[in-house]
């Protein structure tokens, strides 16, 4: 007799459950009066993590957009694109004699800057980590919602705020910033360097820092919340890899944000009391300005400080989210749980010791860069950890291949791939080469960018249900999945090619460059590639929204049959999780195939063997 | 609800306060901030061209200034435990009297600096300095709006002693400390590594 039958659930998380006087204090939730307060200015972390979703596939929607549009100019530049002047106006330039259209330059370069900090920033940090912190911290550890939830929801409307004036720049006369996501001095700093450096820059600056704000206000609820809120029992070797991921991520955010806010503070000074923290000799027309004694490299150090422990903000929440599910879905538990733990503090400590491996073309003494080296490669030894205790989880499991299963499987694929290429660019001798080409395009796409996607896809996929009572279309789900897959190998693999020739990233085309000529069809081939992988997100998208209002409907509180908390809640949970007492957590989150069970859920007492057995350890 | 949330629920196995570590933690963030300032100043000291001057004698007289008021807050927050309700005004009134006195003070090292040839802008010497004490005095100023936020309570409400209002006081309090610590680790930094 199975042991997860023999237990009727309700009964024993009422019976082992742990009362904290919840529905007492209860009896009116005023939050649930209104619509305003239920699902605008909601302190329910459940709807917190929903809007960071929306806001997040929204901004996902713009920056693929903006780069089917510059794919379009690096594979077609001699084609017209006149039929996009209705969505872009004056940045495309019309010959009037040809009827011919052709891109501005100038915004082709704020297209390529935008690109980069929507889907840095606001899509792969607040979507993802946002999202999956706020829907999963509370419910996995067994609390009632975060230790703030005021705070949190300043974490989301400061979000939205950064939002909003990120959106408005992209309508500014003068167009938005257009120097690079990294935005490194000069151009960055002098409001003459280019038309995106005035205002652009500006609203930039303002929306960053307000998205700052929101990582910090979120990352210190989610670190008080996790060490603070846990229920009886969930000791921290309990919590699920998820919980790991997400709180070691916070405290890699709340450490390396702050160096960048100094930065920022540095550069608008800069920029409007005339300072000379990173300007100095330059001139403009064969006009010398005034700034003398600073150093751009000094930007580029406080930049990367945070920037290189910001692609793992990025990743190591889609690690956890990937482990969650390959273990989920292929009945076994996660291989080496405690490897897997060590390996993300390990990653978090060594992000803060490489950065400038960002900066070795920048006149680093190599000397110097010969530790950064070292310390890069060595990042090489916990992914792999990682990478063979995935690989281990799925030897021999009985895996459901469904829509989360394979964005999580094509995750580890993605990240292998994308993670070799990173062994030839943290080799500062390589990387006289390599450094600016479609080589590093390729590499962080693959392993920060698409992979950082699939963790979401397959978190998505997975806890859709949770959400949204329902289940997303699974035939649409492989279709995504597949065409996402084999194109987004499509378009990167092909780039390693264009580095290892010297093609530099960031130019808008290449035809007066003779050596670079024979990539004409490379280049054709990776953009309708592009195109192709847009409309399968777009497809994902349309899949969501219907799913929330059509898809087939939940029935059963545990559709997945996990052994995490977040499944022992109503389908429809209202603010505050649990309806009766919070579970307590007895063992575990992953006792798939043991003893016989296909899986024994975090909150059923331990047997008397399984009591013996932790004696006799 | 956001009461209930932090008080009620997790006081079983709680040693600290959510709120509490979670100030703990901003705080952590912001000396991160304050490190990435310093660090700044040394790696660009190190790469020469750096203009050298004393620090004005004032911002010696404006660190006793806030570290008496640190001070005052703590046997603020004593007696008003110790229900002395008096004292408890008292000494709150002072400590904050004596934060406005340190802006004005740091304000008042400033103009001297300036006399003396410092100037926000030239040499990164002195941008550092002002950007660092400004931002500085722009968390302290923020402490003062809490400490407002006290005296507001302390004269409108009926005094009573309650968990709430002694968690609220010690959020206060640590960040006041903090805030004066990091001035301290300033001083000592910028006097130091001229």
């Amino acid at each position: 007799m199975s042991l997860v039958k023999t237990f009727d659930e309700e009964v024993l998380i009422e019976e082992q459950g742990f009362d904290d006087h919840f529905h007492e204090h209860h009896h009116e939730d005023k939050y649930k009066s209104s619509f305003i307060f239920k699902y605008i200015f909601s302190l329910d972390h459940k709807i917190i993590a929903r809007q960071f979703l929306f806001t997040g596939i929204f901004w996902a929607l713009i920056g693929a957009a903006m780069s089917v549009i510059f794919r379009l100019q690096l594979g077609f530049p001699d084609e017209s694109v006149a039929w996009l002047k209705p969505f872009l106006g004056r940045w495309i330039m019309i010959n009037e004699e040809t009827g011919m259209g052709t891109l501005d330059p100038q915004f082709y370069y704020a297209l390529v800057t935008m690109h980069g900090t929507i889907i840095v920033f606001f899509v792969l940090t607040a979507g993802l980590s946002g999202t999956f912190s706020n829907l999963l911290i509370p419910l996995q550890i067994g609390a009632r919602d975060m230790a703030s939830p005021l705070l949190n929801m300043l974490s989301y409307w400061f979000f939205f705020l950064a939002g909003v004036v990120m959106f408005f720049s992209l309508f500014l006369s003068t167009g938005p910033f257009s120097g690079g996501w990294v935005a490194y001095p000069p151009l960055s700093a002098l409001p003459q360097a280019s038309s995106g450096s005035g205002a652009g820059m500006t609203l930039w600056l303002v929306s960053l820092t307000f998205f700052v704000v929101s990582v910090l206000l979120g990352g210190i609820n989610y670190i008080t919340t996790v060490l603070n809120l846990r229920t009886k029992g969930m000791s921290l070797w309990k919590m699920p890899l998820t919980i790991w991921s997400f709180f070691i991520t916070a405290i890699i955010g709340l450490l390396s944000f702050p160096v960048l806010v100094s930065g920022f503070f540095l550069l608008m000074s800069d920029r409007s009391l005339g300072t000379s923290f990173y300007l100095s000799d330059i001139f403009i027309n064969g006009q010398a300005l005034d700034y003398v004694g600073g150093s751009p490299i000094l930007y580029q150090h406080l930049f990367w400080f945070l920037g290189h422990p910001e692609v793992y903000i990025i990743i190591l929440p889609a690690m956890g989210i990937v482990s969650e599910v390959l273990s989920v879905h292929a009945r076994k538990p996660i291989f080496g749980y405690k490897a897997m733990v060590y390996s993300i503090a390990s990653i978090a400590f060594l992000s803060f010791i490489v950065w400038a491996h960002h900066m070795f073309m920048s006149g680093v003494n190599p000397f110097i860069s010969n530790f950064f080296v070292v310390f890069t490669l060595i990042i090489a030894v916990p992914s792999a950890v990682k990478v063979f205790n995935w690989i281990t989880t799925l030897w021999g499991g009985s895996i459901r291949l469904n829509s989360p299963m394979l964005f999580a499987i094509g995750f580890v694929s993605l990240f292998i791939s994308g993670g070799l290429t990173g062994i030839f660019l943290g080799n500062s001798a390589l990387d006289i080469q390599l450094h600016d080409t479609y080589f590093v395009v390729a590499h962080f796409h693959i392993v920060m960018g698409v992979a950082a996607f699939f963790g979401m896809f397959a978190g998505i996929y997975h806890w859709f249900p949770k959400m949204f009572g329902r289940f997303m279309n699974e035939t649409l789900g492989r279709i995504h999945f597949w065409i996402t897959l084999i194109g987004a190998y499509m378009i990167f693999w092909p780039m390693h090619y264009l580095g290892m020739a010297g093609v530099p990233r960031r130019y808008y085309r290449f035809d007066s460059f003779d050596a670079f000529g024979q990539f004409t069809t490379m280049n054709e081939f990776i953009t309708i590639a592009a195109i192709i992988v847009f409309f399968a997100q777009v497809l994902f998208v349309v899949n969501f929204i219907w799913s929330i209002n059509h898809g087939k409907e939940q029935t059963t509180k545990n559709p997945w049959l996990a052994t995490t908390l977040e499944w022992t809640t109503p389908i429809k949970a209202g603010h505050g999780n649990w309806e009766g007492n919070i579970p307590t957590v007895h063992r575990w989150a992953y006792d798939y195939g043991k003893d016989g069970e296909d899986y024994i859920p975090q909150y059923i007492p331990l047997t008397e063997k399984e009591k013996a057995e932790i004696d006799n350890h | 609800m956001e009461k209930s949330m932090t008080n009620k629920y997790y006081n079983t196995n709680n040693r600290i306060h959510p709120l509490k570590f979670a100030l703990w933690i901003g705080m952590a963030s912001i000396t991160m901030m304050f490190g990435a300032f310093t660090s700044a100043y040394v790696v660009r000291q190190a790469a020469g061209n750096w203009l050298e001057f004393p620090l004005p004698n004032i911002f010696f007289v404006s660190t006793a200034v806030l570290l008496i008021s640190s001070i005052l807050l703590h046997t603020s927050f004593r007696s008003f435990k110790s229900q002395k309700e008096n004292l408890y005004k008292f000494f709150l009134v002072g400590s904050f009297v004596l934060g406005v006195l340190f802006i004005v003070l740091q304000y008042e090292g400033w103009v001297r600096l300036f006399e003396i040839g410092v100037d926000l802008k030239g040499n990164p010497a002195g941008s550092f300095l002002y950007v660092i004490t400004g931002i500085h005095a722009l968390h302290v100023i923020g402490g003062i709006v809490a400490l407002i936020i006290a005296m507001i309570n302390a004269f409108s409400l009926k005094f009573k002693i309650t968990d709430k209002r002694i968690i609220n006081f010690e959020l206060t309090l640590h960040y006041w400390h903090f805030v004066d610590l990091l001035w301290v680790y300033l001083l000592i930094f910028l006097y130091l590594s001229r």
